[in-house]
């Protein structure tokens, strides 16, 4: 059978990449001084993800007969993505300078990998190829969390992570199994017309992918993973997992959940609802007893990951735009807390919230931005993080149903509590004194870029009217 | 046409980005040398000057002439919050003869309060932050004119608010000035709060806020209201009515109308430059600008608000201009003569018509001319102020006289603007003056008699101000020091809003007045109607007449008059004690009576309901914190309990 390669084309961006992998992989190689290859590597990521702006609007097709689909809202998502790892790769320039050594060339590799395995998962258009994208996403990644060789931290936390996710990606290929059992395939279009009658093995099968995607967005019950993993990973590879991991889980379960799902929207709305209720109030209740910041920010993003379902659960065109829109500025705000924490990690060592009183006598301009972090993940106007839980809860308001806005209410109750421990984190900072606080550190250049570029972010994307009308424009909505 | 729609985000953006620049970079970068962040505050406004006044006479001139009215041109309209298909919020620029005027005024006043406050400002502590606010409040005016929907009016409308907040609070270390700052917020505040509910009902019933939806007219009705509103009732009382006077009650918080006028005197603390630009020519006429940019509605679906409008403004001119006799600190002087200037600008539109076949459409073109003219000889007054003060290093009236031997320019300026202010030929006032109180009296015998005596009192408080300051007798402590000239810098913006107040009547060098701008953009020929304007002209000379007997040289007939009137003399001294009734009311009635039990609401039910949740919060985050063992079995095992409990639930619901 002859193989048409214009396929191929639709697909730039996982093209883009796979060459930018092939190169590295080379100049890990060749090149031996460590500076010069991370150099090289985040030149060539750049140069990616500046590519792949340029393919946005125009991509729209499928490959491998379906299985793989393009649009301008997957295209952005990976946008969103690759400007995220790049983050990422500021933040870890100095770690990787000097822990990480030995292990740059696997770092940019690994990495890379797990992303081209979230490409695939958000371009999905079938059940084995979103399965495989999760995988190729899941198994690098276990590898990267134990990066840390010092210690046992970073052996347990990978252990941990990896043992969940074969658990999960078991549970959630039973589900997929069931589902062509109960379907008849595994196209996203074709299920959604056979999902249908709805069945006790129906649901169980729905329920077991739900699982297996949970796993990924660390929805309770399916989080367990999530402290453990954070904590004993480099911090670096925390943020990328917090976010760009959970983000392209999050788009792809969308999709899929809009796409295959979607004649029977209740079935799955109400196992939502529920999930959502008790990911938002666990996670919070959990994150205001932590003392380490790593720790304290997983919680934080069980919580985060819930809020974000809302706009999966609204079904609807702003539901979707909502969700993208949360997830684009989640990423910043995060990555901002993430990129102080790891560059006070990587000068002194100190990740205990105690660590923090005082901190700003010593270093104000981290005080000040760790402090509009904050505001933002916890939705206080106008942070960019106000807008995105704005839209959110007004997606899933602007339904008709009675339970919505007990959910929106309930949402609302536990963004009181959340804002109680994020603003512990501003008042360890500016108002607990301390006998030995944090000396003034100097971040390097690299992680002050990205941190500024955080910032400005958070500072200005909310009144940037545009970036959300854009994303409204280019979702495609629900059951289409 | 292409070159002033390229050109007008100029207008908007140039302010903005100077403030956000001498904001935040002014005071690392020009720590050694203050100076050049005013120097470049000053140069960036007069480019925004230029664009201004080109685009003015690109629009009166070439572009703005329709077939038989002035147009009304969207430049452009960015949409900019999209919350449904109707609730749109977008930021434009409308240009229209109204707005255009506008850029014209307020341009060339912030000009001039900007070269003039590099003297005046000279070595302030917060140099590099005054001409930040200043960018910001003129760029936050450009907005509130030149908006294409009522929504982006309010939100400019709020940060004039803010920007005059920060100007008032300057000396933040005065406790007075804090006070002052306070008082002006809150009280405009509290009337923005009537204008926001105003805006609410008036687009929940026709779905927009775009001023030029909202006000196209055909047939005698303002369409869109008429068809959506008309014949909604509210308790007995037209829902159009309610809303226009909710909006009304916006616009007389920002022009200090009575009952909301007791900020004003107050906001005098600030800088005095500052209450040039805000509190004497733009800011305070907001809310003339509003009515005006609304009056087909007012004329057409609620012409009882536009009644009343005009009793209020009568009585506030009348009130103020009482009070502006007894005060001796100038600038309060000049606030209650702000105040009582605005309320004859309401007088004017209330007694205006629509069309302009006949006479009965004069006091649209009056009130707006008078807005024009008025801010130029006021900020030129309180410039002159300014200059005095600096002089005398006081407000005081004691303080002074005898000043013109030492201080020739601001003498010769500030008796000019006495003049005009006084409605005196030729200077600009008098014609402005003149067209309102021809519009009066058509209109309505009473409020043209009351506004006819309101004349008489200015002239008279305007030059009892005037000869205290310039005549008088000479305060001994000038033998210790003698006041002087005030450098240059300062007395050029004297000079050239001097000339504006002497030369505006001369239509052929200003055209921008008065025939091009009537309610309904077609224009009008203006006369002179010499009878009432000799009438006036008499008024105002008897005012200056008995301002020299008094006041010219130091005697006791001012003190007999007061001993006679004492009643009338102590309470007008004391404001008519309004102050004292707001203090009673707020501290009183509300702090003291309604806000106890909602302190006790607040204290009980809605705190205690915080204290409840987090007390649940605690328990429970306490409770549950071994389910997070680090027991990787026990996680597996939460995992498939909770797929199958899922499951159940799901299967049976």
């Amino acid at each position: 059978m002859d193989l048409d390669y214009s396929q191929f084309l639709s697909m730039s961006h996982e093209v883009s990449l796979v060459v930018v992998l092939i190169v590295l992989l080379l100049a890990d190689l060749l090149i031996k001084n460590k500076k010069a290859f991370q150099y090289l590597a985040i030149a060539a990521f750049a140069l990616h993800t500046v590519a792949g702006f340029y393919s946005y609007t125009d991509l729209a097709g499928d490959a491998f007969a379906g299985m793989y689909v393009s649009g301008a809202a997957q295209s952005f998502v990976k946008n969103i993505l690759n400007v995220g790892t790049l983050i990422v790769f500021f933040f870890s320039f100095e770690w990787n300078n000097n822990e990480n050594k030995s292990g740059v060339g696997e770092f940019f590799f690994l990495t890379l990998s797990t992303l081209i395995g979230m490409y695939f998962m958000v371009s999905a258009g079938d059940f084995l190829f979103f399965y495989i994208g999760l995988e190729t996403a899941s198994i690098p990644m276990a590898a990267l969390v134990a990066m840390n060789k010092k210690g046992t931290e970073g052996a347990e936390a990978a252990a941990k992570y990896i043992l969940t996710a074969s658990f999960s990606s078991g549970v959630m290929l039973f589900g997929i199994s069931l589902i062509y059992g109960a379907c008849g395939s595994l196209y996203f279009d074709e299920v959604q017309a056979a999902f249908t009658n709805i069945t006790a093995l129906h649901i169980f099968a729905l329920v077991c992918f739900i699982a297996g995607v949970g796993f990924k967005i660390s929805l309770v019950p399916f989080h367990f993973w999530t402290a453990d993993t954070y904590q004993g990973a480099p911090t670096g590879i925390t943020a990328y997992l917090s976010v760009i991991s959970k983000g392209a889980a999050v788009f792809a379960f969308m999709s899929i959940l809009y796409k295959a799902f979607a004649n029977e929207p209740d079935v799955w709305q109400n196992i939502l609802w529920w999930l959502i209720v008790i990911t938002i109030t666990i996670g919070n209740l959990f994150a205001i007893r932590q003392k380490n910041l790593k720790r304290f920010l997983a919680f934080s993003s069980i919580s985060q990951a819930g809020y974000i379902m809302l706009g999966v659960y609204a079904s609807s065109q702003t539901g979707m735009s909502s969700t993208i829109y949360y997830i684009l500025i989640y990423m910043f705000t995060n990555l901002a807390a993430f990129g102080i924490i790891s560059a006070i990690e990587n000068k002194t060592g100190k990740v205990g919230m105690d660590d923090y009183n005082g901190l700003y006598s010593t270093n104000p301009k981290l005080a000040f931005a760790m402090t509009l972090a904050m505001f933002s993940l916890g939705g206080i106007p106008p942070f960019a993080g106000f807008f995105s839980k704005f839209f959110i809860f007004a997606a899933v308001a602007s339904s008709k149903v009675y339970g919505d806005y007990v959910l929106v209410f309930l949402a609302l109750l536990n963004t009181i509590i959340s804002l109680y421990y994020y603003l512990l984190v501003v008042k360890a900072m500016f108002i607990n004194k301390s006998e030995s606080p944090i000396e003034t550190i100097k971040i390097d250049t690299m992680s002050r870029v990205a941190l500024l570029v955080c910032v400005v972010a958070i500072l200005v994307i909310g009144f940037i009217s545009s970036i959300y009308m854009n994303i409204y424009n280019i979702s495609d909505g629900f059951a289409n | 046409m292409e070159t002033i729609t390229n050109l007008s985000p100029i207008i908007l953006a140039l302010p903005f980005l100077m403030f956000l620049f001498l904001g935040l970079c002014g005071n690392k970068l020009f720590k050694s040398n203050p100076n050049i962040a005013g120097w470049i505050g000053t140069a960036g406004l007069s480019v925004v000057a230029i664009v201004s006044y080109y685009i003015a006479i690109q629009y009166f001139w070439v572009e703005g002439k329709g077939a038989d009215a002035y147009q009304q041109f969207v430049l452009f309209n960015h949409e900019w919050l999209k919350m449904t298909d109707n609730l749109v919020i977008s930021i434009g620029f409308m240009l229209d003869p109204i707005s255009a005027m506008m850029l014209v005024v307020i341009s060339t006043v912030s000009l001039m309060v900007h070269i003039y406050s590099l003297g005046y400002m000279h070595g302030e502590e917060g140099f590099q932050r005054y001409y930040a606010v200043l960018s910001l409040f003129t760029f936050a005016m450009m907005g509130l004119v030149v908006a294409t929907n009522i929504f982006q009016m309010y939100i400019f409308w709020e940060l004039v608010g803010v920007s005059s907040f920060l100007l008032i609070s300057f000396y933040f270390i005065k406790p007075s000035a804090v006070a002052a700052a306070k008082k002006a917020f809150i009280v405009t505040r509290f009337a923005d709060m009537f204008f926001l509910i105003g805006i609410l009902i008036l687009s929940y019933y026709t779905n927009t806020f775009d001023f030029l939806k909202l006000t196209a007219v055909s047939d005698g009705h303002a369409t869109l209201v008429n068809t959506k509103m008309c014949g909604e009732m509210f308790m007995g009382l037209s829902v159009t009515s309610i809303a226009m006077f909710l909006i009304f009650l916006g616009g007389a918080g920002k022009s200090a109308m009575f009952p909301f006028h007791i900020w004003l005197p107050d906001a005098m603390e600030g800088p005095t430059p500052a209450s040039a630009l805000i509190h004497a020519a733009t800011m305070v006429v907001a809310g003339v600008f509003l009515v005006a940019r609304m009056f087909p509605v007012y004329f057409f679906e609620a012409h009882d608000v536009l009644t009343i409008i005009g009793y209020i403004g009568a009585f506030t001119s009348l009130f103020a201009a009482i009070i502006a006799c007894t005060q001796t600190d100038i600038k309060r002087v000049l606030a209650f003569s702000t105040i009582s200037q605005i309320a004859y600008m309401f007088v004017a539109l209330a007694v205006s018509g629509y069309t302009s076949e006949h006479e009965a459409c004069l006091g649209y073109t009056a009130s707006m001319w008078h807005l024009f003219t008025h801010a130029m000889f006021k900020a030129c007054l309180f410039l002159g102020a300014g200059c005095i003060i600096h002089a005398v290093h006081s407000n005081e009236m004691n303080a002074m006289g005898n000043l013109r031997k030492f201080m020739p320019i601001a003498h010769i300026t500030f008796l000019v603007s006495c003049l005009a202010i006084a409605g005196i030929p030729p200077f600009s006032g008098f014609f402005s003056k003149d067209e309102i109180l021809v519009a009066a009296f058509e209109h309505d015998k009473v409020l043209y008699a009351c506004q006819a005596f309101v004349a008489g009192l200015t002239a008279f408080y305007m030059f009892r101000l005037y000869f205290r300051i310039f005549w008088y007798s000479e305060n001994p402590a000038h033998a210790h020091h003698t006041p002087h000239e005030a450098p240059m810098n300062m007395n050029i913006p004297l000079i050239v809003l001097s000339v504006f107040t002497c030369f505006t009547w001369l239509d052929k060098v200003f055209p921008f007045f008065p025939e091009k701008i009537t309610a309904d953009r077609v224009g009008y020929e203006l006369e002179t109607n010499w009878i009432i304007a000799i009438a006036s002209i008499l008024v105002a000379v008897v005012g200056i007449a008995i301002a020299w007997v008094l006041y010219l040289k130091k005697n006791d007939k001012p003190d007999m008059i007061a001993g006679k009137l004492k009643c009338l003399y102590i309470s007008a001294s004391h404001r008519f004690y309004i102050d004292e009734i707001y203090l009673f009311i707020t501290r009183k009635i509300i702090f003291g009576g309604i806000c106890v039990a909602i302190a006790w609401f607040d204290r009980h039910i809605i705190d205690g309901f915080m204290n409840l949740l987090a007390w649940i919060s605690r328990e429970l985050s306490y409770d549950i914190r071994d389910v997070q063992s680090g027991n990787l079995q026990q996680y597996a095992w939460g995992f498939l309990v909770g797929v199958l409990a899922i499951a159940m639930f799901a299967i049976n619901y």
